[in-house]
């Protein structure tokens, strides 16, 4: 009888194994339900569902990608924090260092790459939702849920931009923020906002409109790479993963990948 | 030959003949969704890319870092409308010979395991998308320019990417519309998606017969307003956001003669040959009765018209919005036009308020 017994089998018997996994390997039914049910991340997934949902040509896998390509930049991101100092003064030095002085560095490629990357993936993964009209109903609130995590995709990726502290960053940030100037009523040079006085008092003057909140001064400076940096380490990452796990669970309690009814 | 490829992309010409090519493609649905059609307009694009790129010029902007993810892009947008399409037309057909669509047939309602059938994908997935960055990442080194400096802007300054085209819309609106109010429009408007359509065909499964108002206004606008304007924004825009075609180097001094004038200017000087009026309201009484129409009468025609019975399914509320988000989204391509075929800058023109529209 043991001479029959696969690798596999056996060490599947040992202590070591069963103490992590709990099961044997996922060989049979009863196992390849133990292994989604009982593993944290793979409980992600149902344990069985339809055919057509796991074809690669009906979602493109580009949802997963979206979640891949985000977990890849946490790491990759976490990996520049180490080098990295916000400020005017070290910003562009620390990413000089990065390129000159660690061996093999391809972290920053990564980083930049992939935030390019998941852009567009999340864009393919709308449009494939859509396409398919997984939107209606039960999944109206998920893809609600969806077009808010492509907008905080989209300005993690513009938060970033401004990190490395060179003319690009600067310029491309100053262009994108000049457009808070120009919100109604909230920026300076936007309209209404002249009608917003008491007396002679400009209540929403360029020293505090959107705009300045957003850079923390008048123009994209210091206080402004400290905000874009706390914003793109801590905040929009932080929302994403709460937003994407909400994601991940309304994709299961609406019914799972959609299908014909 | 590369001087007329100059000449038509600019977008008078390249804007107008991407949406006949796209309402083209959209009454001969079935030919576009043909595997035929595909193959042939690969190889052309491969031909007509290739024979592009041998133009130096042209292979420096392509190949500039930042940029070739928008190559991906556009290789991945094109490839998935058409796989969409390809898809949908197949349901369509199979829908009206009384079969189900592909994702409904009794084979793909069974259930399988999500250990190995979904998982092994995933695995799959996840190797894949990791060689193909490190791939990218050891290719392509990442751009850093001179260090900041705040005295000094460089000429083109530009958003990244996948902002070009609200940067782009900044030519025909100014920033409170194109930077803020339709940037929120657009949001606004995605999330309101599954509450306007009401249609309950066409849900899980690829398909373009049942739904095909909702599609063609929606490739309307990823295509042509979103990904076209992009396109405009990051391979033919130059110093000065001035237009350069393909092959045309990005010369500084290249002049646009600047003759934009708005309606007000229009009415009062050229037509009535007469002085502007001191007051704001009489000068822009045209222009603003113009946007009031745009958005009152036109709605009510286009309901006399054709939308009677979109109102009853829908309700007032659905309807109403659909036609504002609808107006709102045509209001681009008018103002593009009213600016290429009679200079037109601001219909309406308050700089005292900052209100120009
Ligand atoms: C950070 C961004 C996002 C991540 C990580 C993400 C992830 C996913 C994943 C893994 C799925 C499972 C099916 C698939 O892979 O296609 C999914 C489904 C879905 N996503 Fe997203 N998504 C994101 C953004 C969006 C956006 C922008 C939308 C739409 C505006 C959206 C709407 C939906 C809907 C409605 C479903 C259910 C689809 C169905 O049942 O067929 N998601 N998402």
């Amino acid at each position: 009888m043991a001479d029959n017994e696969s690798f596999v089998e056996k060490v599947s018997k040992t202590q070591v194994w069963k103490s992590i996994f709990r099961h044997g390997p996922p060989n049979n039914a009863r196992n390849r339900a133990a292994v989604v049910a009982g593993n944290v991340f793979l409980h992600l997934h149902p344990i069985k569902l339809k055919k057509s949902g796991v074809q690669l040509g009906y979602t493109w896998c580009m949802g997963g990608l979206t979640f891949f390509i985000f977990l890849a930049l946490t790491v990759t991101g976490i990996l520049l924090m180490f080098y990295y100092r916000p400020t005017a003064e070290y910003a562009y030095n620390d990413i000089i260092a990065l390129r000159e002085h660690v061996p093999l560095g391809i972290m920053r490629e990564l980083h930049r790459w992939g935030a390019h990357a998941m852009v567009i993936t999340v864009w393919i993964h709308m449009f494939r939702v859509f396409m398919t009209g997984s939107y209606k109903p039960p999944r109206e609130f998920n893809w609600g849920v969806g077009v808010i995590l492509l907008v905080l995709t989209m300005l993690l990726s513009f938060t970033g931009y401004l990190l490395p502290w060179d003319q690009l960053a600067i310029w491309a940030i100053t262009v994108g923020s000049n457009m808070a100037k120009a919100t109604p009523f909230l920026g300076n040079g936007g309209p209404g906002a002249a009608f917003a006085k008491i007396g002679d008092f400009a209540l929403v003057s360029d020293k505090n409109d959107v705009r300045f909140q957003l850079l923390g001064g008048r123009f994209v400076g210091e206080a402004a790479l400290l905000r874009f940096y706390i914003l793109h380490c801590v905040f929009i990452p932080v929302v994403v993963a709460v937003l994407i796990a909400v994601h991940f669970w309304r994709v299961r309690k609406d019914g799972g990948i959609s299908a014909p009814l | 030959m590369k001087a007329i490829i100059n000449y038509l992309s600019d977008p008078v010409f390249s804007f107008t003949g991407i949406i006949f090519f796209f309402f083209l493609g959209i009454k001969h649905i079935e030919v576009v969704a043909s595997k035929k059609f595909a193959t042939i307009a690969l190889i052309l694009i491969l031909i007509i890319f290739g024979w592009m790129s041998l133009d130096p010029v042209f292979l420096s902007i392509v190949i500039w870092p930042d940029n070739v993810p928008i190559i991906f892009l556009l290789a991945l947008v094109i490839w998935s409308t058409w796989f969409a399409i390809h898809k949908g037309v197949i349901n369509d057909q199979r829908m009206a010979a009384g079969e189900p669509p592909v994702e409904g047939t009794p084979e793909n309602r069974e259930k399988v395991w999500a250990w190995p059938n979904l998982v092994y994908t995933e695995l799959f997935a996840i190797i894949a998308g990791t060689v193909f960055l490190i791939a990218w990442s050891i290719l392509l080194k990442s751009p850093l320019e001179e260090p900041a400096n705040p005295t000094w802007a460089p000429n083109p300054a530009k958003a990244p990417w996948y902002f070009l085209g609200l940067q782009e819309m900044l030519v025909y609106f100014d920033p409170w519309i194109a930077g803020v109010t339709l940037p929120v429009l657009i949001v606004v408007g995605l999330i309101a998606i599954p509450y306007i359509d009401t249609n309950p065909k066409g849900n899980g499964y690829y398909s373009f017969k049942d739904r095909k108002f909702a599609i063609t206004s929606f490739l309307f606008g990823w295509l042509l307003l979103w990904i076209f304007l992009i396109i405009i924004g990051t391979f033919l825009r130059g110093p000065n956001w001035t237009f350069y075609g393909p092959f045309e180097f990005w010369d500084a001094h290249k002049v646009v003669a600047a003759n934009n004038i708005n309606l007000s200017e229009i009415f009062w000087i050229k037509f009535l040959n007469m002085p502007l009026p001191k007051n704001i309201f009489a000068r822009e009484f045209l222009g603003l009765i113009l946007v009031a129409i745009y958005y009152t009468f036109v709605p009510v025609f286009i309901t006399r018209k054709f939308g009677q019975k979109f109102l009853i399914t829908m309700g007032k509320a659905r309807y109403y919005f659909l036609i504002f988000l609808v107006l709102t989204m045509m209001s681009l391509p008018l103002k593009m036009y009213l600016r290429w075929f009679i200079n037109l800058k601001y219909i309406v023109f308050m700089p005292e308020f900052e209100l120009n529209i």
